[in-house]
């Protein structure tokens, strides 16, 4: 997981930003490979999804915090009634998708409980 | 700048408009405002008309000049010109007129909403509608647009107490009002019990939580204040108009629980408006999921944050109570087809404000409000409105 960081204020960013929003063109930014590891903000448990994800339902989607500070939106890999707000997960790397039978494969984050994870 | 009123409202019939086509809701609606206005084609100045996404919906973009044309504007050759801000492109489209008006570089000028949104399955509406999120950050690891407001609603739930109940009376109330519209998409009372027992759709939010998939068409009819009277004996001041953004994915805000683009925009109108929430009368807000309608009382200032479901519950928002919030049947009720929604918001106002909102009148209402969201926030308009 690469963000980025800002060498002028400190503030750490994921997604990557090309420009800092505190610093703006005085940003100084340069890469940072996040830990991936953190703790879930909020979640819901989705039943009903768009034609790409039906396959997937139910599954969980969560706002986490990383650890560095930066919150994301990703999925996490337990049965709905494992989920918490203030779980920690950890970061695991798992198909997110494919263009039908024959496509591309798309690969990605998603998240797993991680309740040992410091 | 000058003073700008409404002259003219038409909306059509929300619902499953499946005998209609986009254009065919554009020309139904704008023949009713332009009637209600009584003005003449040659006096339009300029048309601005919000739409989310004819390109997915009906694969039709360039719908500024379609509209024009099918309204019968074409040889006229006016300026017409499509505003996109996802599910605030209404709000954003009387916005935009509002300036042309109130800058003095147009005189008449109609702003226009519409969204043709049944004739896609609705995997493919849902797909189309997650493109007002951050498609590369939140769609691409599978969020839906419910899921991002049933995230909202349960930290809202942890951090103040809000109860499962209490979403659902939002719920109940905008069908109660909305089976007072005859525009309405949904003319049937729920019960909490409904709600409660209906499909989950992004736990904790249930199918009854969510607006529908709705066709239909507004529009209104603008003009300086110093000539409204000339149109109409009751033309419709517009006292404020303000907009504002923030992030677009909802997990870079501030506060998960807090619309900041509302309160920007709030702030900015009350400013303009030379008023405080307290004296609104009537307000139509974004209630596409029930905490929609819980976060836009609190955002606006309404009531203090975190007593939205507590005010709901105790009937504040019902017609009669402190403010009657959402009298067409809001979003939820009165349908969400999602370009023409800021602009049935101002013509329910400017029907409440008339007098003419029938058996869902609010006694002497004299000030109004619409408050419009596009995503999860990352716009919100806000206008204030008064007879």
């Amino acid at each position: 997981m690469i963000g980025t960081h800002c060498k002028s204020c400190g503030e750490y960013y994921f997604p990557p930003r090309t420009l800092c929003p505190n610093c703006r063109r005085t940003g100084q930014m340069e890469e940072h490979k996040f830990r991936g590891t953190g703790t879930v903000i909020t979640y819901t448990t989705i039943y009903s999804a768009t034609e790409d994800f039906e396959r997937l339902t139910p599954y969980n989607l969560a706002i986490i915090q990383l650890d560095e500070g930066p919150k994301l939106t990703g999925q996490v890999v337990c049965s709905p009634e494992n989920m918490k707000i203030g779980m920690r997960v950890r970061p695991v790397f798992r198909i997110l998708g494919k263009e039908g039978e024959r496509g591309i494969i798309y690969y990605g984050t998603k998240f797993a409980p991680a309740e040992d994870a410091p | 700048m000058r003073a700008v009123s409404i002259i003219g409202v038409g909306c059509t019939r929300f619902g499953e408009r499946w005998d209609s086509s986009l254009r065919d809701l554009v020309v139904e609606t704008g023949i009713a405002a332009i009637e209600d206005a009584g003005v003449t084609g040659e006096t339009i100045d300029a048309l601005y008309v919000g739409n989310m996404s004819g390109g997915r919906f009906v694969e039709q973009e360039h719908i500024g000049a379609l509209i024009a044309d099918y309204a019968g504007l074409s040889s006229l050759h006016i300026p017409s010109t499509r505003v996109e801000a996802a599910c605030a492109s209404g709000g954003l489209a009387l916005r935009e007129a509002f300036l042309a008006v109130a800058s003095g570089y147009a005189d008449i000028v109609i702003a226009a909403g519409v969204e043709k949104m049944t004739d896609v399955s609705s995997g493919v509406a849902a797909d189309a509608l997650a493109a007002a999120a951050d498609r590369e950050w939140e769609c691409f690891f599978g969020a839906t647009f419910p899921a991002l407001y049933a995230m909202i609603a349960r930290l809202h739930m942890r951090k103040y107490g809000t109860t499962r109940e209490q979403l659902a009376q939002v719920a109940v109330k905008n069908h109660h009002h909305g089976h007072m519209n005859p525009i309405a998409q949904y003319h049937t009372e729920i019960s909490v019990e409904d709600v409660m027992n209906s499909p989950l759709v992004a736990d904790p939010l249930r199918v009854l939580d969510c607006s529908p998939i709705t066709d239909g068409a507004a529009a209104v009819v603008l003009a300086p204040s110093e000539i409204a009277s000339r149109y109409s004996d009751t033309p419709i001041r517009i006292l404020a108009s303000a907009q504002a953004s923030d992030s677009l994915a909802l997990h870079d805000r501030r506060d998960i629980t807090t619309l900041d683009s509302t309160v920007h925009a709030a702030k900015r109108a009350f400013s303009q408006a030379r008023l405080t929430p307290e004296e609104i009368d009537v307000a139509e807000v974004h209630d596409c999921f029930t905490i929609g309608e819980i976060l836009a009382i609190e955002d606006l200032g309404f009531f203090p944050k975190g007593e939205g479901g507590i005010a709901t519950e105790e009937g504040r928002t019902s017609i009669g109570g402190d403010v009657a919030v959402n009298t067409s049947g809001g979003l939820k009720a009165c349908g969400h087809p999602v370009g023409a929604t800021g602009i049935k918001q101002a013509c329910e106002i400017v029907l409440q404000l008339r007098g003419e909102a029938g058996k869902r009148q609010v006694d002497e209402a004299e000030i109004g409000l619409t408050h419009n969201v596009g995503g999860s926030g990352g716009t919100a308009l806000v206008h204030i409105l008064s007879r």
